[in-house]
């Protein structure tokens, strides 16, 4: 029961919903960029929502199957094919052993999920078979899936082929995409002024983006409230004493370019941060490409609960519509 | 119909392997199999675009540091 990796696509990583507890030491929870992605390609093919699966960004890898699956793709849009067989997207199909999953240019989003009947079953890290690369661990060995990887399957449990998930459940960034962002403690270091045009600028963004971060550019750069730096902070006026950074979390450095800091973000920093990014919004951000228009939406505490109870509706939704 | 090489990935697009150096391919100049057309930034690397048809005559369509989407027509050629 295993899957071998022809081609790898560009950076093709196992995640699952990923590893939580370990921030404080360092350690990211990691895990897919877009978690509702993943839960509808596991919910269509018969996997616990946890289960892990294939994240590929931009390009998708070549994959022969050497048992017979069932598979879903989910998130990024980009013709998927079984042999020269085109494939739905966010759809259950069937591959059988011998058979080559494939894929051609990436249409939109960035991230696709690629989801099979048991599971891929590398060994768990820390609780967590999500790979963390900076830190070598978790997937195969610590690292993006390589050529001639041999991937492990679990115990596929039961699946329909032909479900989908109905498209108004679907969710991917509009153009430009909005990101909610909450003010926060740091909102006070930048002047009023710089308050107002982080929110009115068009951003783009950065082709630095990764798993880490998310870099934004082309908006105004955001002045500073003039005081005399304390104790411990650097001597830019975007330093701070060193901080907690949470996921989400928006830092600019030197005032120039935001950082929106993703599911392998790191744990603290001297950076302020100008708000976080709602974590119901936090998905569409995995989805993101290189150059594309983004707005930043400031909203409030209920809002952001509001946003948060909607996107777990919609999960519900999700689920009642596969059962 | 003009043969076309067309970018694998979104993000930047190259024509030389550093500012100072000359384009890996000048427009009219022709193209062998395997041959690297350009780079594309995105993620902090650069990905080398490498030639899986031979031609003549490239024209290319993405200038010089131009963003790209994935499947954008880079280069044509006869």
């Amino acid at each position: 029961m295993s899957v071998k990796v022809i081609k790898p696509g560009l950076l093709t990583t196992v995640q699952d919903l990923g590893r939580p507890g370990y921030f404080h030491l360092g350690i990211p929870m990691g895990g897919a960029m877009d978690r509702l992605a993943l839960r509808a390609g596991n919910m269509l093919v018969g996997n616990d929502e946890d289960a892990a699966a294939l994240e590929a960004v931009f390009m998708g890898p070549e994959l022969a199957f050497e048992a017979d699956a069932v598979v879903a793709v989910t998130g990024a849009e980009m013709p998927i094919f079984v042999d020269d067989e085109e494939q739905q997207g966010w759809t259950a199909f069937e591959i059988k052993a011998g058979q080559v999953l494939s894929f051609g240019f990436l249409k939109s989003g960035a991230r696709a999920y690629i989801a099979i009947s048991g599971g891929i079953d590398t060994p768990p890290a820390l609780g967590s078979r999500s790979t963390y690369a900076i830190g070598a661990l978790g997937g195969v060995n610590g690292r993006a899936i390589a050529a001639e990887d041999v991937l492990p399957l679990g115990q596929a449990g039961t699946s329909k082929t032909g479900a989908t998930v109905p498209p108004e459940l679907r969710r991917g960034p509009g153009s430009p995409a909005e990101l909610r962002v909450l003010p926060g403690l740091y909102w006070h270091r930048i002047t009023e002024a710089a308050q107002e045009h982080f929110f009115e600028d068009d951003w783009t963004v950065a082709p630095e983006a990764d798993r880490m971060g998310y870099r934004f550019r082309n908006g105004r750069p955001l002045e500073f409230v003039e005081r005399e730096q304390p104790f411990g902070a650097g001597s830019d006026p975007s330093n701070i004493v060193d901080g907690c950074y949470p996921y989400g979390s928006v830092q600019v450095p030197g005032g120039t370019e935001p950082i929106v800091l993703h599911r392998d973000a790191v744990s603290g920093g001297g950076y302020f941060m100008i708000g976080t990014v709602i974590s119901a919004d936090m998905d569409l951000i995995g989805q993101l490409q290189p150059h594309v228009p983004v707005k930043f939406v400031k909203v409030d505490m209920d809002t952001a609960l509001d946003a948060r109870h909607e996107r777990a509706a919609q999960i519900d939704a999700m689920r009642a519509a596969l059962r | 119909m003009a043969k076309q090489i067309q970018s694998p990935l979104p993000g930047t697009f190259y024509r030389k392997p550093a500012p100072e150096e000359p384009n890996f391919i000048e427009d009219g100049a022709s193209i062998a199999v395997g041959d690297t057309i350009g780079l594309v930034e995105v993620m902090k690397t650069f990905h080398e675009v490498k030639a899986e048809t031979a031609g003549d005559n490239a024209r290319f369509q993405a200038e010089n540091e131009a963003p790209v989407m994935a499947g954008a027509v880079l280069v044509e050629m006869d």
